[in-house]
């Protein structure tokens, strides 16, 4: 590890701008992801932001009807939350089916949505990789890939967003509030949070430098069927291989988002009109475009498979 | 004391203390955490420095240069060893590639440097600013490949010189070809890691020219003469401790670079240094279990006896490595007149493999019990009755050896009634619960037993204390407990009466951990010191030791007793011995059995798997401990869920590495995955083995998990997979439809 320095915030907006003016600097919330990867030299800042103590720990009600989930609120915190659990299930499933217990009780809202990609190049620096080291090179794309991305993809990255609970949030439409170094504030749909590898995989979001989220707020309650179906190769503490976040409503129509296959939480909107018609030809238009690697090229009827397992809980709820 | 002819009675017999279920005596210490593990020691050196290992970027080739400055200068740093300026260096024996490697590079991770420094944080802050520039070269990292031009290899452990790489008895060419029921199938193993939870960690300090390391080894013996060796230093100045082990499983069976790597940095910068292996550097720096390449051919008569057998495996190592000895068992475990077995070593690049719990029967078995039980489909037979029907009570290659003891069908029925085998449908893919395909397996367990010298010291005190010193471990398996259980009842004392003191070069070689030999062996020595003392008590007392009886403190012979501790005189009485193995295990083949049964249930949907209920029957000699060998059994189950489910080193063809060299990567077991244990031990004792007639579990335990649960998936899908793990993309588009 690197040696760094450390402060406490005072508020959001002096976090946002301390991190933009300081060079290296980072922010830190759990520390669950960033800390791991410091120690292995994959994350090297050099000034770390403490924004624990910012009072951005609460789970409100907003006036459309909808929450708005602090960006520090504990993982734990938001998956036992009443509303969540009965408005936005999905969500609450989510969260619970991600990393352990001891983890989701540090892991917080923010920090989930910022985690990096657990392709195994990526973590081992004595490998190429585009996003760890950009322009590198990507040793993932002919080596060892089962885990990695099928749609998406690009030729300098085919890594995938590890995350649960952001499928779920894809699926809710949720939009990610933030602040920036001048206090600015604005709102961010999750659908244009994360971003495609593209030539720059090392660039994952579009947050600007600095900037600090305060929140995700959720749209009001869609009501319908909520399940979150994660399929890995081991009963619990795995990252999915494949995972669908649906909504579904009695009518059969509903929204899906898919997670373990590419860059960002998978949603096409178009797709969902075709999910009355079932788990084949939803899936089909969803993963139109994909484009897996020999040892991933099972995670395409995996998607199928868990789409028309996660609409046969539907049925059965 | 010299073991050649069967036990007959002995003070073990009574088993007032062995026998009995007893919690293990150092638990307390563990779970307070007053344990202290290798990394741990803090009371034994003062001002340590750290030192951080430098592992190679690249599987095959040399360093072209490596640019130490700008480490060197780096706060806190005081001395940094390579290959370049180590002086020389020896190899140890049990060492295939070199510890401290440079300028040529063996394997991926090999330690290149060590950087000592003043905190853990500075070590590895440095380690990070050394600047290697490497010339790759080609390596052989493809198994598939390699075995295509790789020789026959000897089994490495056979005690005949001069055997023929090939076994062969009969002809089995003309029989198969002959035989009415036949299968030729290949399987496949993949590297696997003993993933143990406490890492390679050593503390070593110099005082003059003697070296102490503080370590985490099973093998002290071994580990210090090689370390000796390697240090071109005597044995004698070397001494190695290691009280307590995080687990082992074979991955600490041998001397590894963290030992290697304090001793050359404890000398360099003149303090004692510590050092562990991070996580993500054991499986590529370490040893693992080596993937094999399995094929199986079984002809059988119409009534299911095996007519012809045929094992053939490949596994690859490093230049002079060993082959994966996975056709052990298929010499011995089936009946059957005409036999062939074979192993072919291909020459690879890819890091050591050597001994992971159970080598040889534990990959070995995954196949051969999946082949039988393709072959009792085959032949439309019960798999339980296919092998109650190939039981054999002789050596199937030397019939005039018969098994010392051998309760395989026992185990079979046994397992079978209390698992309610005759619900499981014969026909595969039949039952269904909800959206689960559900599943039962059987597999038969097998592993061989082995007898390795076991010395130990006992000394008794003036208060009647029995103090045990031996340099055997306890690898997490309950050595501690079965010792003090043999003394106890040897020297007719209460358990709480006893000390055990283990893990020191100090003491009496033992047989160390390994090859589930230790309980049997160890205790032997320790009843061998014992029965020597007991020997020197009746002389001091005057009593007939042939005669004596030695109970609850007391030692009474005829009307005539006197108090155990009134034959100490002055200080101590101390006696000592070795146990050593005279020929039974020629004459009688000596193994263990046992039965797996396995439900499992697979999602229609997503082929995931998942197990519900396991239970192992086992035939394995006296059990000494029933507590601690239930322990070693459900996790030896539970290790053989992962070989099954998931538990694959990914292997980098191109760049010669395992990727997923941590544990997001390299899954194994969470308490999810292992709903329902069951363990049962068949009542025995074997008088060929010890006077202790007790054999080990510890293998025995995972010998045939997995080709249980395999069978368990094979019965609840209908779709074979041959090549492990059962991960759910193998079966996925062989599964019934969903849409
Ligand atoms: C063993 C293990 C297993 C796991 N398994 C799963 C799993 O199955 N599913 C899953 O979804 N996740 C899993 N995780 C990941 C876990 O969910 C994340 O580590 C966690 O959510 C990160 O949150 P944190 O608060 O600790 O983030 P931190 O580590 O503190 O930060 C992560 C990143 O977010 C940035 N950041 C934090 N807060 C803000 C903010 N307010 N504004 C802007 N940037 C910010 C940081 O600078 C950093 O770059 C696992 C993690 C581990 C270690
Ligand atoms: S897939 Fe992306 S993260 Fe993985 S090695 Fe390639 S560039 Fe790096």
């Amino acid at each position: 590890m690197k040696e760094f320095t450390y402060e406490r915030a005072a508020s959001t907006q002096e976090a946002a701008a301390k991190a933009k003016e300081t060079p290296g600097a980072k922010f830190i919330a759990g520390g669950t992801n960033l800390l791991d990867l410091m120690k292995l030299e994959i994350e090297t800042p050099r000034h770390l932001i403490d924004v624990n103590g910012l009072g951005l720990d609460k789970i409100e009600n907003t006036q459309d009807g909808g929450l708005r989930i602090g960006a520090l609120v504990r993982n734990t915190a938001l998956a036992a939350d009443m509303r969540v659990r009965k408005d936005y299930g999905v969500l609450s499933r989510a969260l619970l089916a991600g990393a352990s217990g001891q983890l989701r009780n540090k892991a917080t809202t923010a920090g989930n949505l910022l985690q990096r990609t657990r392709c195994p190049y990526f973590y081992d620096i004595n490998q190429p990789c585009n996003k760890r080291s950009p322009g590198s090179g990507c040793a993932a794309i002919e080596g060892f890939s089962r885990q990695l991305g099928v749609i998406g993809t690009s030729e300098s990255c085919i890594a995938t967003n590890p995350s649960d609970m952001a499928v779920a949030m894809r699926a809710l439409d949720a939009e990610v509030e933030t602040v920036d170094d001048r206090g600015r504030t604005r709102k961010i749909p999750i659908a244009e949070f994360h971003r495609l590898p593209g030539d720059t995989p090392h660039i994952e979001t579009t947050l600007a430098s600095g900037e600090l989220i305060t929140a995700v707020t959720l749209p009001r309650p869609i009501g319908g069927t909520h399940v979150y179906r994660k399929v890995r190769d081991r009963a619990s503490y795995a990252f999915a291989l494949v995972s669908v976040a649906a909504v579904l409503q009695r009518d059969g129509t509903g929204r899906v988002a898919v997670g373990g296959v590419a860059h960002r939480p998978w949603r096409v909107e178009d797709a969902e009109a075709d999910l009355p018609k079932g788990a084949k030809a939803f899936s089909a238009r969803l993963l139109a475009d994909a484009k897996p690697t020999n040892d991933n090229a099972f995670k395409i009827p995996l998607v199928e498979r868990t789409v028309a397992a996660a609409l046969n809980d539907a049925r059965q709820q | 004391m010299k073991f050649d002819k069967p036990a007959e009675a002995n003070p073990i017999d009574r088993m007032q203390v062995v026998g009995r279920a007893h919690p293990r005596i150092e638990g307390p210490l563990k779970t307070t955490g007053t344990a202290p593990y290798a990394y741990e020691h803090h009371d034994v050196v003062t001002n340590p420095a750290y030192g951080a290992i430098v592992g190679s970027a690249i599987g095959k080739g040399r360093i072209a240069s490596m640019t130490l400055a700008e480490a060197e200068r780096a706060p806190g740093v005081l001395a940094v060893v390579t290959a370049e300026n180590a002086g020389k260096l020896g190899k140890g024996k049990f060492n295939t590639a070199k510890l401290l490697g440079g300028p040529d590079i063996d394997h991926y991770h090999q330690a290149i440097a060590v950087v000592v420094a003043e905190t853990f944080e500075q070590a590895t802050a440095a380690a990070a600013l050394i600047r290697v520039e490497y010339a790759p070269a080609d390596g052989r990292f493809d198994l598939e490949e390699a075995l295509k031009t790789a020789p026959l290899a000897k089994d490495p452990n056979s005690p005949e010189k001069d055997a023929p790489p090939e076994s062969r008895t009969g002809d089995f060419e003309q029989a198969f070809a002959q035989a009415p029921v036949k299968l030729d199938e290949l399987y496949t193993t993949p590297d696997q890691s003993h993933s143990m939870m406490e890492p390679h960690a050593s503390i070593a300090a110099w005082n003059g020219d003697k070296l102490t390391v503080w370590t985490s080894n099973q093998m002290i013996d071994w580990g210090r003469t090689d370390l000796a060796t390697t240090l071109g230093v005597p044995k004698e100045n070397v001494r190695f401790v290691s009280p307590y082990i995080g687990g082992g499983f074979g991955c600490k069976l041998f001397l590894r670079s963290d030992a290697v790597m304090a001793a050359l940095g404890a000398k360099a910068a003149g303090r004692p240094v510590r050092v562990a292996l991070p996580r993500p550097f054991i499986p590529n720096n370490t040893t693992h279990r080596p993937a094999t390449r399995q094929r199986i051919r079984i002809g059988a008569g119409a009534d299911g006896r095996i007519i012809a057998i045929a094992h053939e495996s490949g596994s690859g190592d490093l230049p002079d490595g060993q082959p994966e000895t996975a056709t052990n068992q298929t010499r011995l475990l089936y009946a059957g007149p005409n036999r062939l077995t074979s192993m072919r070593l291909a020459v690879m690049d890819l890091p050591e493999g050597n001994a992971m719990r159970a080598p040889g029967e534990a990959p070995g078995m995954m196949a051969l019990e999946i082949a039988m039980d393709e072959l009792a489909e085959r032949l439309s037979l019960d798999p339980v009755e296919l092998r109650v029907r190939n039981d054999t009570q002789v050596d199937p290659e030397k019939p005039d050896r018969p098994f010392s003891r051998r309760n395989l069908v026992r185990c079979l029925r046994e397992g079978a009634e209390r698992f309610g085998w005759t619900r499981r449908s014969a026909t595969p893919g039949a039952v269904r619960d909800g959206h689960w395909l559900v599943g039962m397996g059987t597999a038969a367990a097998f592993r061989n037993n082995l007898l390795v010298p076991s010395g130990a010291r006992v000394k008794l005190g003036r208060d009647g204390l029995v103090i045990v010193e031996t340099d055997m471990t306890d690898i997490g398996t309950g050595s501690y407990t079965i010792i003090a259980q043999t003394a106890a009842e040897m020297m007719g004392v209460d358990i709480g009466r006893v000390v055990v003191r283990l893990g020191d070069s100090a003491f009496p070689v033992s047989s160390g951990s390994g090859g589930q030999f230790g309980a049997n062996c160890s205790t032997s020595g320790v009843y061998a010191a014992c029965v020597k003392l007991r020997e020197a008590v009746a002389l001091r007392l005057g009593i007939n030791s042939a005669e004596a009886t030695f109970s609850d403190g007391q030692v009474m012979s005829g009307n005539r007793s006197a108090k155990l501790a009134d034959a100490v005189g002055e200080g101590e009485l101390v006696a000592e011995d070795k146990m050593e193995w005279g020929g039974l295990d020629k004459s009688y083949q000596q193994s263990t059995f046992g039965a797996h049964f396995v439900e499992a249930a697979v999602d229609s949907f997503t082929g995931e798997v998942r197990i519900r209920r396991m239970l192992a029957v086992c035939a394995a000699g006296r059990i000494l401990n029933p507590t601690t060998a239930r322990s070693q059994v459900i996790g030896a189950m539970t290790m053989g869920a992962g070989a099954a489910l998931m538990e694959e080193l990914a292997v980098d063809k191109r760049r010669g590495f395992f990727v997923n060299h941590d544990l997001a990567g390299y899954e194994v077991p969470v308490h999810a995955d292992i709903p329902h244990q069951e363990v049962i031990f068949l009542e025995e004792a074997d008088d060929k083995v010890s006077p202790m007639k007790a054999k080990g579990v510890a293998e025995l335990g995972i010998c045939g998990v997995a080709a249980a649960v395999a069978n368990a998936v094979y019965n609840a899908t209908g779709v074979r997979v041959r090549n492990y793990p059962i991960t759910l993309d193998k079966h996925l588009n062989r599964l019934p439809g969903v849409s």
